[in-house]
């Protein structure tokens, strides 16, 4: 049982104008078996806090604090974040020119694992995984994300997690440019994995289509920066009604 | 980090050919406007009042007096010349030398080209002809005619030349090896003929090692029909100063394939060039150069569709790591009038791995005809992208290993090329070696 505790965070980006604040003040606990919806209108900081628990520099943490199982993530650079068992399933998985799936998925399960997988047990497991998320074979000899399709890209990315096995993962809008067959498939992948009973999810998404496949224990408001609403399943069937538009009027009060 | 990154687009899209003769017009004439910083003119860098070019439009730039200074208004209309003495001295300041550190050459371009220079041997394949040939063989100059001083120089200086045939209808039946080996440190010439006769198959790699001062002239003919691939690898020692010319005669759809790999050299300065002759061909030029403390690449290309049909795609990639580190790609592509139906793209990416490092990249392409297929440029140079370090380091991948994976990616793209698998893996090993080496 692992927790990951996020409290209090306060996170800012430099832009041309100068620095912005983007989280303002977020409190969050996971635990291993739970998944947790983040949901909220564009520009809520929903992916700010996912590229901030995994590090990316472009993010600054001004204050407050990101823990697993007692250790102090914040401290921790990018790959050691991924050693210690965050993975992040990215809204736009970048193409890397150059280096196959195979040797990216083989290198990086090294790195995570601290010794080379069996080879015989990996590729079967790999070929396994892609079958399940009805990845084609050549995909294997392709470069990384290279030429890949969006829905090409999330299950990949979906691959990834299923074959590092982390101990919270964070899916940022792994949803969002998907068909309804893909958006299945991607979400079979998380529910397989899921239900080995070994994982935290932290499931970020600005729709609550992908809420049919994956069922939250929690659901999470995001508005403006900090969290503006929590409840359990029933408040994604409440927002599918409704929208956003509650909270959007709510907004200025918010930052009055 | 990178001290400048040049784009030169002299007229990167097709129009009406009366809007690129205008063009062509404005960027010919001496500008009367007096430049805005001193040494530059809208054109970048400009070349000094002392610059005296070479011949065009009748004028002789290095003649005596005050004749103006007229630069080169088409990369088609460069001096080609067998005699030495149509080419002035170098003074470096000439538009195809500029980037070159004339100092750095041991006396390649001052110096009588006497040396013994290094030794040729060609293994491989057995159903091709090697032969040693004298001055008078009717092959010299078939596919090439020296466009700078240095190649006139080695034209003039070479004894004769080594000549590897492939004969019409074969198929090499391995690749050909030749070996370009050397100990001999005093400025030499050498001449290399690669003849692939109509319909024929061959991978040909030229191999340099040792120590050398060497201007060579490479000419390659490649028959209709034929499928030839060229593979020049530079693995000199440190010291080493090579200049190169390797022009290509493209026959009716043949297939010709020119791989360039630099990594060792203190100088290294290629042109490659590729001139169709019939309609119908393909080319497809690629080059890797990896530069470290101190060392200067250079390579500048020409593919010359001066006929109709023909395609060519130009990859280049380089990395650069370590003070002083300087790599320089030029890459010019003409259209002729005739070339109707050209289909061209060529491409150059540079990645600076640590500062001190300079690329200069300078696509240029001239197009005298609206009726083609395509014709594009690319260039970038940039560091490493953090979003590919954030995507790797985000699976557990530590940052130093994540670097040399991508800089990996990014060069083995090139390597993958040659088809040549002993060769790919010891030229994959001397980029680890380079990696290690940049302490990466």
């Amino acid at each position: 049982m692992s927790t990951l505790e996020i409290k209090d965070l306060y996170v800012s980006i430099v832009t041309e104008q100068g620095s912005k604040q983007i989280l303002k003040g977020v409190s969050l606990t996971i635990r291993t078996g739970e998944t947790h919806a983040i949901m909220g209108p564009n520009g809520s900081g929903k992916s700010t806090l996912a590229s901030t628990i995994a590090g990316h520099p472009r993010y600054t943490v001004d204050s407050g604090s990101i823990t697993l199982d007692g250790e102090d993530v914040l401290a921790m650079s990018v790959d050691e974040r991924a050693r210690a068992g965050l993975f992040l399933a990215m809204q736009y998985p970048v193409e890397v020119p150059g280096v196959t799936m195979t040797n990216f998925l083989r290198t990086a399960k090294t790195a995570l694992d601290g010794k080379a997988p069996s080879l015989r047990h990996w590729t079967k497991d790999v070929k396994q995984a892609m079958s399940q998320l009805r990845i084609d074979a050549d995909f294997a000899q392709r470069n990384v994300n290279e030429g890949f399709s969006g829905g090409e890209k999330k299950r990949v990315e979906i691959l990834q997690l299923e074959l590092f096995r982390p101990r919270f993962a964070i899916l940022d809008e792994t949803d969002s440019g998907l068909d309804v067959d893909a958006l299945k498939v991607v979400s079979e992948g998380v529910n397989r994995e899921h239900a080995k009973g070994e994982m935290g999810t932290l499931l970020i998404t600005h729709y609550t289509r992908i809420l049919r496949y994956i069922k939250p224990d929690f659901v999470h408001v995001f508005v403006d920066g900090r969290i503006a609403e929590e409840g359990g399943p029933e408040l994604a069937d409440r927002l599918e009604e409704e929208g956003y538009d509650r909270f959007a009027a709510a907004t200025p009060a918010v930052e009055a | 980090m990178a001290e400048a990154t040049q784009m030169n687009n002299e007229a990167s899209t097709a129009g009406p050919a009366g809007a690129v003769a205008d063009e062509k017009a404005r960027i010919g004439a001496p500008s009367s406007a007096p430049a805005v910083i001193a040494g530059f003119s809208e054109e970048g860098e400009s070349l000094s009042e002392l610059n005296t070019g070479s011949i065009q439009h009748g004028l002789k730039k290095h003649s005596h007096g005050n004749a103006p200074v007229v630069p080169e208004a088409s990369r088609g209309e460069r001096l080609k010349s067998y005699n030495l003495e149509d080419f002035a001295p170098l003074t470096g300041r000439e538009e195809d030398w500029r980037f070159t550190p004339l100092n750095r050459l041991r006396g390649l371009h001052t110096e009588p080209l006497t040396g013994t220079g290094p030794s040729v041997q060609v293994s491989g394949a057995s159903n091709i002809k090697v032969e040693t040939v004298g001055r008078s063989d009717a092959r010299i100059g078939s596919a090439a005619t020296p466009e700078d001083r240095i190649s006139a120089a080695a034209w003039a200086a070479a004894d004769g030349a080594t000549v590897v045939t492939v004969p019409a209808n074969t198929v090499a039946d391995a690749e050909v090896t030749v070996t370009v080996s050397s100990a001999d440190k005093a400025p030499a010439a050498q001449h290399l003929i690669i003849e692939a006769g109509a319909f024929s198959t061959a991978v040909v790699v030229l191999d340099h090692s040792g120590s050398a001062t060497l201007a060579q002239n490479i000419e390659i003919v490649v028959g209709d029909g034929a499928q030839l691939t060229v593979v020049s690898v530079q693995e000199w020692d440190d010291d080493a100063v090579h200049v190169s010319s390797q022009q290509a005669k493209i026959g009716r759809d043949a297939r010709f394939k020119h791989v360039v790999v630099s990594l060792g050299g203190d100088l290294v300065r290629l042109t490659p060039s590729s001139v169709f002759t019939a309609p119908g061909a393909e080319v497809e030029m690629y080059g890797l150069y990896f530069a470290d403390a101190g060392q200067h690449l250079e390579q500048r290309l020409l593919v010359d569709h001066a006929v109709p049909n023909c395609k060519s795609r130009v990859t280049y990639k380089g990395a650069l790591q370590g003070q002083g580190a300087h790599t320089v790609w030029v890459g010019d592509v003409l259209i002729r009038k005739e070339a109707e139906g050209t289909d061209t793209y060529e491409v150059n990416r540079n990645l600076l791995l640590t500062d001190g490092t300079r690329s200069d990249s300078v696509p240029n392409l001239e197009i005298e005809t609206g009726l083609i297929e395509g014709a594009g440029h690319a260039s970038a140079t940039g560091r490493f992208d953090d979003e590919h370090l954030f995507y790797l380091m985000a699976r557990g991948i530590p940052e130093q290993d994540a670097r040399r994976l991508v800089v990996r990616g990014f060069l083995t793209e090139v390597i993958q090329q040659i088809k040549v698998p002993a060769l790919e893996e010891r030229l994959a090993l001397a980029l680890e070696n380079e990696l290690a080496a940049g302490n990466l």
